[in-house]
């Protein structure tokens, strides 16, 4: 039986082959080869690729990729901890209520929801139209990177929220109950117990907000024009526009790079290894 | 009144309508090993909430030390709890569990230091303060939550099933090793358990619960000798409970035959409960014996053989280190002593 079982794992074997790593194998190749070898006949390997990246166009980019992601990142924890830490203390129908409007707009497509933005926030939309009625001047809040951050925030809190609301539930009632038997007050059993137990949420949340908001391209697109120009915008620029297929996939391996070790920094903070809320 | 340290006074709980404890009235005096003893869902955890302050009671009035507590959380009391799971803080290692509480009260980081390796050392776990709390074994972790809890120094320690997740032999030092500690600490404990064994080694004064009502309170002596009712005398081991009626002080009808007794007291003609145990009962000759039976089942216990031996209708549970075959007529003897008449129950 023991034998047979690690037949199951041969779909997945092949699927992550042709769908993970072989992709990730091919970005790699076109990173670092030019642009002139396009052929499998004749492979120039070059590093051309890398350098143009330390152009500080390019840093500026990355750096301000970076910045709006870790700003979107932290207003989603200061946000989603308290509404986690609501979700589970209340009682179970409130919690499963609260649970649900918190995942109900992932059903819908991510293009809608932030195209729905763009008509709140623009010139002639609900917020400027409100703010005239009641006498004053129009704001320019659309094709701003307060708007960009604004639809990172919206779009990636579900993630901040869910993982941060396992850590929370999953902990022992009978852990806050002895902390108060033990002399602490609220406010010390959140500083002491509550909080630092469900810092593998918190790094799972933030890992989770902060991957996508540094990559997205849609966002900064629709909300926020052609100004603030992205990481991600910059790779797709360079795959439809300029066809640049071998600087994108550099760029591409760089952004992996710098995300794997974040995350290994990230899990440098997690104490408890136990913690099942964890993602790597 | 003078030297009691928790009083509970007319204590009633109720979750959602349904009575969980009904008018509890209990008095633990100082330096006093209480058991609250009872089967699961006989309200004596939620007895022992109450005195911690985890609960607070739908009527009636908890006093500590004299004073009024039912309104003060339990961070306030000056008291502390051992948990049935022991509630260790996973993200701390053995010294900052025990060091907990020193901490809150912001007491000087060497007295603290002082006072958790003393701990360490009672528990006889001198070099674990560095370790973390899951590569203890059970019975280690056990030992830390009562550390945890006693370093505070407070007036009363109150442990809900502490023993529970552990087997039988380590059950049985933590039980001496316990009951050794509140004697030289000379706090007072009150201690919840399902096991009647556990009550009747450790106990001072054992209170047997049931149905959240107390149904018995007395020495372990007492309570095994003289239960006051059906429930109690079958729940402290195991019991022959039989109907009969007195006729006179000392002399009491059941089976069809009169006994001597010990017990007096009881009206003349009342119906009353016979209690006799199973290791009071002796495989006798039949010539000499005031009962005989039918041997109708043999199991061996280890220490002894469990017999089911039935005379006329009643079917006697008999503990005996010598065995009939099935099928045999045998004598079952047993002494005025050991006979204990019980009220009658409902």
């Amino acid at each position: 039986m023991k034998d047979r079982t690690k037949y199951f794992s041969y779909p997945y074997i092949v699927w992550m082959t042709i769908f993970i790593i072989l992709p990730s194998f091919l970005v790699l190749l076109y990173s670092i080869t030019s642009k002139e070898s396009n052929g499998i006949t004749t492979i120039n390997f070059t590093l051309e690729n890398y350098k143009l990246f330390f152009d500080p166009m390019y840093i500026n980019i990355l750096f301000d990729s970076m910045t709006l992601a870790a700003i979107s990142t932290l207003i989603c924890l200061i946000l989603g901890y308290p509404a986690a830490y609501i979700i589970s203390t209340s009682n179970i129908s409130k919690r499963n209520t609260l649970l649900f409007l918190c995942i109900l707009p992932m059903w819908m497509n991510m293009l809608l929801r932030t195209y729905a933005w763009m008509t709140i926030l623009g010139n002639n939309g609900l917020i400027n139209n409100f703010l005239e009625m009641i006498g004053f001047q129009k704001v320019n809040l659309l094709y701003t990177r307060g708007a960009t951050v604004m639809g990172m925030v919206y779009n990636f809190i579900p993630f901040m929220i869910l993982p941060i609301y396992t850590a929370l539930s999953k902990m022992d009632i009978g852990l806050i109950e002895a902390a108060d038997d033990l002399g602490a007050d609220k406010k010390t059993i959140f500083r002491k117990i509550i909080l630092p137990l469900s810092m593998p949420g918190v790094i799972s949340g933030i890992i989770m907000v902060f991957m996508p908001a540094v990559s997205t391209f849609i966002i900064p697109q629709l909300l926020g024009g052609n100004k603030n120009m992205m990481i991600g915008n910059l790779i797709e620029k360079l795959f439809i526009l300029n066809g640049d297929w071998n600087f994108g996939s550099a760029i591409s391996i760089i952004m992996m790079i710098i995300i794997l070790i974040s995350m290994s920094i990230m899990n440098k903070f997690d104490v408890d290894k136990e913690g099942g809320a964890r993602l790597w | 009144m003078s030297n009691a340290i928790i009083e509970l006074n007319n204590i009633t709980k109720k979750f959602d309508g349904e009575t969980v404890l009904d008018d509890i009235t209990l008095s633990v005096k100082e330096n006093e090993f209480v058991t609250l003893l009872g089967p699961s869902g006989c309200g004596k955890t939620t007895t022992l909430r109450i005195i911690g302050g985890f609960e607070t009671p739908t009527s009636g009035e908890v006093y500590f030390d004299g004073h009024l507590m039912n309104d003060v959380p339990p961070f306030k009391r000056q008291l502390n709890t051992v948990f049935q799971k022991y509630a260790l803080f996973p993200h701390m290692n053995v010294f900052d569990n025990i060091a907990f509480g020193l901490r809150i009260k912001k007491m000087d980081e060497k007295i603290i230091s002082n006072k958790v390796l003393k701990m360490l050392e009672l528990f006889n776990l001198k070099n674990y303060g560095k370790r973390r709390i899951d590569q203890l074994s059970g019975g280690q972790q056990q030992r830390i939550a009562i550390a945890r809890a006693l370093v505070n120094e407070p007036k009363v320690l109150l442990l809900d099933e502490p023993l529970g997740a552990l087997d039988l032999k380590l059950r049985k030092d933590m039980q001496n090793e316990l009951k050794a500690m509140q004697k030289k600490l000379g706090i007072t404990f009150v201690y919840v358990t399902h096991d009647q064994e556990e009550a009747l080694t450790m106990s001072d004064t054992i209170v047997v619960m049931n149905d959240g009502i107390i149904q018995q309170m007395g020495t372990p002596i007492d309570i095994y000798n003289e239960p006051e009712n059906a429930f109690v005398a079958d729940f402290i081991g195991e019991s022959n409970i039989l109907k009969g009626v007195m006729h006179d002080d000392y002399l009491v009808e059941f089976l069809g035959k009169k006994f001597e007794c010990v017990d007096y007291g009881f009206g003349r003609g009342e119906e009353i409960e016979v209690v006799i145990r199973p290791e009071d009962l002796v495989l006798t000759e039949k010539s000499i014996s005031p009962l005989e039976g039918i041997v109708q089942s043999v199991t061996f216990k280890g220490v002894h053989y469990e017999m089911i031996v039935a005379v006329s209708n009643f079917e006697f549970l008999v503990h005996s280190t010598t065995k009939a075959p099935i099928g045999t007529t045998v004598g079952l003897s047993f002494t005025p002593d050991d006979i204990h008449i019980m009220e009658k129950g409902e």
